[in-house]
């Protein structure tokens, strides 16, 4: 069993309710396979997620941290895609300060429609942060 | 019978009998490869490779497994390296038999066998017999059979002819392992595709099929027309493998459409439009050419969704496509459809822009006749397409030749400048235009109603919304082509119509459901039941269900912890309900699919039992665990046994949430009496709701005024004067004549505005506002106008022809002053249509005159296009010019001349006029910045009101409780303001007939505590919904935010950009969200 020793890296992936959870959902109901790393965290809007969130998750053990919501003009909440587009921007500053290497933050847009999409936005970030090897946190 | 367990590979298990041992080993996920077998026919034994070693009464054999029946104390091998061995002996006979064919290629590799020792044969038939048993047993026909023996042994039809019994329902190429069965050598009748009709014919589907990934209800239906069931007749009981295939047996061939019969007051027709068959233009090849699509299929070849994932490839080779052509006005526009289809211009040019978005090299290239973006922001989106790089055609191409060979195509048109031309495309998509619905006739007939010349639902200009008959209305494309914003408008118009017929009667069918009382759970400890679903086989076939509901009871404050088969199904339902009682639960969590289709079921579940319905929590280890992961079951069980237990760690911090209530005022303010105002005033109160008109001016009427003329030379003046005589007489309306807003305080539900009159202020209560100022025509600056009296705008022309006065005999009209160029980069929509109306008017009285108008795109778009084609036939000349070489008006010798540069001649044009005519440009209202400023709501660049989403809600602002229509909106034509008015009235009267208003549970909440007042959390939030406030306390002034709960929507903007933790939102608390967190990091 070889596979025991290689490092398979613990992925958290904040979706919003209305286009990027569906398109997790959608993901599924087209039986489209990706790593099973990642673990979903269903929130209201991608602008709900606060940047101290994410680099808790990652200073607690977490190799990756994705926020996926609404692309650019279907957000449910008019903008809170693009708060969390702005926001995305301070995290990297963060993820420096913390010597986190700034793949393992990613924001994405992903819509209800695009299950595709989501499987593969999965499927990279887990070879990326695969490659980059477990975070400097992770016990 | 009682059921028998067996023994496969030291594993037991339990099954009924009759069943395989084949079946046995799928039972317990042991892989067994096969080539004949299928689940709706059973096992045959023919392909011999899922042999398994049975042992029974001491003895050993080799058994096919799919034919073996399971017995009781039956033990069973399926990996002995005598099994292996003969299995790989199997397969290299089969190789043997069919070395070419890839499945059995596969299926012996799979075994490691990729070379036999066996003479080879180069068949492609391994005679496995499903086939011909799918055609007799299942489909009951019998057309394809073996002959032949031993050596010679073969399937195929009868006397190797085409079969005239076999139905071609493509049953037999459908279960053949190897690829082998062609139904064009078997039937005698072509083969008939079934093909997606959502996918616009580009996909194949079966005959039992969900519509589309978001269908809702998303539950398969079966076509009657191509199910062999049907098509046989239920006497004969063919097919039924759908019901084989259906764990849960939800299959039910006897459903009938049922007739119900409803008692009603008024009725809404909006059955939509069809989209014209390009199989009738021969010339454009669409019917064998297959790189010639209709717009619909390029649209679903660029959808996420579509038969490529959105990418875009030819339908001939699969290849990508370099060169795109559009065509537009394909079944529009021409001698059959004397209408243009109003959405056509739009939807290539965004089709277009999709396509250079997926590849920047991509050549698109559209053919039009006029670019008809008529509509709010549409030049703006012209323009950007063609900085993109879209180019754009003006002509109407006369035939498409496909090219042999490398089937591109070729387009023959005639340029501008009168030459032939022949350009060559990858691809070419056709602009179909919208056609009226297919049973329209049959519709017209049953409800009375009439349709017009072109088969569309007869309206009339000033009542866009009402059918020939009382009670029936019409709205969207069923009464003349039209695109998205106008048909939601005209659906909210027609809710309004019908609403002031049943007004009376609002509320007395609402049934409210009654429900126990909520216990209170505040203080205690957290008592958490756990349901996890099998889905069947969705989640049991891949996920150790027993193993994630074993973990579940050991997590903290887990009470009680089962497994349902289906936790959905009522049965599941009640026994929710009785362990919640049983085992006294105060939350509960569900791990099976996603919440967002079952959340609602649950809560009600809980909710019936006393508990409040925030206290639920769902895993969703289905759609994205076992569907996601299905050849991984073990990584697919530890994530699943994560998600429960991220769900239980965030269940046991669920509180008891209430959705709050604000009582609201009934009353409705309409800023604005031109006729958008008066009409929305008007509905309104037909409704029975109090209405406050304000209006600056000291009469009611607006622009509406100064039109003489609608098309068809209808004069709109008696009906204004009835509807301003309606309004002020009205009981329920208080019109506000030469007033002005001072000032709206409150919000949904609250309003309070102060209104000013002559120095006097009167502040009044309102639920709703609705935004009606209209627009304004602008003053022209060029081509003369005020320096000679001869040059006039189309408004004053009007009045001169509706007056009778004298004006000559040669006019010249003049398009686009002040519209389409840089600082007014949009289309005033109406001055086509209005010049083209004033130009037939003109006709009439002077029939010996002459009128010339000169336009950049003639955009008489839907039913205006008509108009168009009669002014042409009336010899109303036509002349176009580019924006880089405007007309020039000049006065030689008291004469008044126009010049202009004709493109299709290329020259100038000098023509003598004695009268020019300008269309200007609408412009938004004086006083819209204040307006906008005092109700907190966003104008667009051009300075019109900006709702709240172009194509969905055109009504709506973003704030809750302030609609707009008309002019105000954007230009538009009298009958759009219309609808859009009645629209308002409709939106504002879903609010005001409540006497509460129910609140979201899930909204913001300031922590007063943590909240300094540094208002970092009040710009970004979308709604408007926090205000900074200072109080006093103790000794100090403290500052803090407040949260208005009727505006917020619980996005969590705030709580997000809070950086002291001041401010957060119920049921996704942060404390809430971290515990996922930790619990997914498995963190103490």
């Amino acid at each position: 069993m070889d596979k025991m020793n290689e490092f398979e890296p613990k992925i958290l992936t904040f979706c919003c309710n209305w286009c990027s959870y569906a398109g997790a959902d959608l993901a599924g109901t087209s039986r489209l396979q990706y790593p099973p790393n990642v673990r979903i965290i269903r929130v209201m809007c991608s602008g709900m997620v606060h940047p101290n969130m994410v680099i808790e998750a990652l200073t607690k053990g977490a190799d990756g941290v994705m926020i996926c919501g609404c692309h650019p003009g279907d957000c449910h909440y008019l903008e809170g895609n693009l708060k969390a587009e702005k926001r995305a921007e301070a995290i990297e500053l963060l993820l420096e300060d913390f010597g986190l290497e700034p793949e393992r933050f990613r924001l994405v847009w992903v819509s209800a429609s695009e299950g595709p999409r989501f499987a593969q936005v999965m499927t990279e970030m887990v070879e990326t942060v695969r490659e980059l090897g477990p975070s400097p946190y992770a016990t | 019978m009682s059921e028998i367990t067996l023994t496969i590979d030291d594993q037991p298990v339990t099954l009924e009998p009759g069943s395989s041992v084949l079946e046995a080993c799928q039972e317990l996920g042991i892989n067994i490869p096969t080539l004949c077998y299928h689940k709706a026919l059973g096992g045959y034994g023919a392909c011999r490779l899922c042999l398994v070693e049975v042992e029974q009464n001491g003895r050993t054999d080799m058994q096919a497994s799919c034919v073996y029946p399971v017995q009781e104390g039956l033990i069973v091998r399926t990996d002995t390296e005598r099994v292996l061995r003969t299995r790989r002996i199997m397969a290299e006979l089969l190789l043997a038999r069919c070395p070419e064919m890839e499945k059995v290629k596969e299926a012996a590799a799979e075994l490691g066998v990729t070379e036999t020792r066996f003479p080879k044969k180069n068949e492609d038939c391994i005679l496995c017999g499903l086939c011909t048993r799918v055609c007799s047993e299942l489909m009951k026909s019998g057309a394809v059979d073996f002959h032949g023996r031993g050596n010679t042994r073969e399937v195929g039809p009868a006397y190797d002819k085409h079969s005239p019994i076999c139905m071609a329902c493509g049953a037999c190429a459908i279960v053949c392992p190897t690829g082998a069965m062609d139904l064009s050598t078997v039937s005698s009748r072509p083969p008939r595709p079934v093909t997606s009709a959502y996918d616009a014919g580009l996909v194949q589907r079966s005959s039992i099929y969900i519509p589309y990934q978001q269908a809702i209800p998303k539950v398969p239906v079966i076509d009657r027309d191509t199910c062999m069931y049907f098509l046989k007749g239920e006497e004969l009981d063919a097919c039924r493998a759908c019901e084989t295939a259906c764990s849960a047996k939800a299959i039910d061939y006897t459903q009938e459409d049922e007739i119900v019969d409803l008692d009603v007051g008024a009725a809404i027709l909006s059955p939509g439009f069809c989209l014209f068959d390009a199989n009738q233009m021969l010339e454009l090849s669409y019917s064998w050419a297959p790189n010639v699509l209709t717009s619909l299929q390029f649209e679903r070849l660029q959808s996420a969704s579509g038969p490529h994932e959105g990418e875009i490839l030819r339908v001939s080779d699969g290849e990508h496509p370099h060169r795109i052509a559009f065509i537009q006005c394909v079944g529009s526009r021409d001698y059959d459809h004397n209408y243009c289809s109003s959405v056509c211009c739009m939807y290539a040019t965004k089709e277009a822009i999709i396509a250079k978005e997926h590849e920047a090299d991509l050549e698109c290239t559209i053919f039009y006749m006029d670019l008809r973006a008529y509509g709010k922001g549409f030049d703006a989106y012209f323009e950007r397409a063609k900085e993109l790089g879209v180019r754009y055609v003006r002509c109407r191409p006369s035939h498409i030749e496909e090219t042999t060979g490398t089937q591109n195509l070729k387009i023959h048109y005639e340029a501008e400048d009168g030459t032939h031309q022949t350009e060559e495309f990858d691809m070419v998509v056709l602009s179909v235009g919208l056609e009226p619905p297919q049973d329209a006739q049959l519709l017209a007939r049953r409800f009375g109603i009439e349709l017009d010349e072109n088969g569309f639902a007869r309206t009339a200009p000033t009542s866009p919304i009402s059918s020939s008959r009382d009670g029936v209305y019409v709205c969207g494309p069923f009464a003349e082509p039209k695109d998205i914003p106008e048909t939601v408008m005209e659906a909210s118009a027609a809710a309004a119509k019908a609403m002031t017929l049943l007004a009376e009667k609002r509320g007395t069918e609402i049934i409210e459901r009654e429900y126990p009382p909520e216990k209170d759970v505040s203080g205690q400890p957290p008592r958490i039941g756990v349901f996890v679903c099998h889905c069947g086989k969705n989640i049991g076939g891949v996920v150790n269900v027993p193993s994630v509901a074993e973990y579940a009871r050991s997590l903290v404050d887990v009470v009680y912890v089962e497994d349902n088969l289906y936790t959905c199904s009522s049965d599941t339902q009640a026994r929710i309900r009785e362990h919640i009682e049983e085992h006294d639960l105060n939350r509960v969590v569900v791990a099976s699919c996603t919440p967002r289709t079952h959340e609602p079921l649950f809560r009600d579940t809980l909710r019936e039992s006393g508990l409040n319905p925030y206290l639920f929590e769902m895993a969703n280890i289905r759609d994205q665990c076992s569907w996601v992961h299905m050849h991984e079951p073990e990584a697919a069980t530890v994530k699943a046994k994560d998600l429960v237990r991220m769900a239980v760690a965030r269940a046991r911090l669920l509180e008891p949430l209430q959705k709050g209530k604000i009582s609201i005022n009934n009353d409705a303010l309409v800023i604005g009496g031109g006729m958008s105002g008066m009409t929305a005033a008007l509905n309104l109160a037909d409704q029975r709701f109090q209405v406050h008109l304000v209006e600056k001016e000291e009469t009611l009427g607006g622009v509406m005024r100064d039109i003489r003329f609608l098309q068809n030379g209808y004069s709109p003046v008696q009906w204004l004067k009835e509807m301003v005589n309606r309004t002020v007489d009205h009981p329920k309306i208080n019109v506000h004549l030469g007033s002005e807003l001072k000032s709206v305080e409150g919000s949904v539900g609250n309003f309070s505005s102060v209104i000013a009159k002559k120095g006097t202020e009167e502040t009044i209560e309102h639920g709703a506002v609705i935004v009606a100022i209209g627009a304004v025509p602008g003053t022209p600056t060029e081509y003369l106008y005020r320096k000679d009296p001869r040059v006039m705008t189309q408004l004053e022309f009007e009045q001169r022809l509706g007056a009778g006065e004298e004006i000559g005999e040669r006019i010249i009209m003049i398009q686009c002053v002040g519209s389409r160029d840089e600082e007014h980069p949009y289309c005033s929509r109406v001055c086509c249509t209005q010049a083209i109306k004033n130009a037939l008017q003109f006709k009439e009285t002077h029939p010996r005159g002459e009128a010339t108008i000169i336009y950049r795109d003639i955009r008489t778009y839907g039913h205006h296009e008509a108009m168009y084609t009669e002014a042409r036939e009336k010899g109303v000349r036509f002349v176009r010019y580019e924006p880089e070489t405007k007309p020039e008006v000049a006065v030689e010798d008291g004469t008044l001349y126009v010049t202009v540069n004709d493109p299709v001649l290329g020259q100038p044009l000098r023509i003598e006029a004695n009268a020019v005519v300008l269309a200007p440009l609408l412009l938004p209202a004086e006083d819209v910045e204040e307006l906008a400023k005092m109700l907190k709501v966003p104008l667009n660049s051009d300075g019109f009101f900006l709702e709240a989403h172009m194509k969905l809600r055109p009504i709506d602002f973003a704030t809750d409780g302030v609609f707009l229509c008309g002019m105000a909106h954007s230009p538009k034509l009298v009958k759009e303001s219309i609808a859009q008015a009645m629209g308002a009235a409709a939106r504002a009267a879903t609010l005001l007939s409540k006497d509460e208003l129910e609140l979201e549970a899930s909204i913001s909440e300031v922590v007063d505590a943590n909240c300094d007042g540094c208002a970092y959390c009040i710009d970004p939030c979308p709604y408007n919904a926090l205000t900074l406030i200072e109080y006093v306390r103790g000794d100090q002034i403290k500052k803090t935010v407040q949260s208005n709960p009727a505006l917020c929507k619980g996005c969590g903007v705030c709580m997000a950009t809070c950086p002291k933790q001041g401010i957060f939102v119920w049921h996704f608390k942060p404390e809430q969200i971290n515990a996922m967190v930790d619990a997914a990091l498995e963190v103490e």
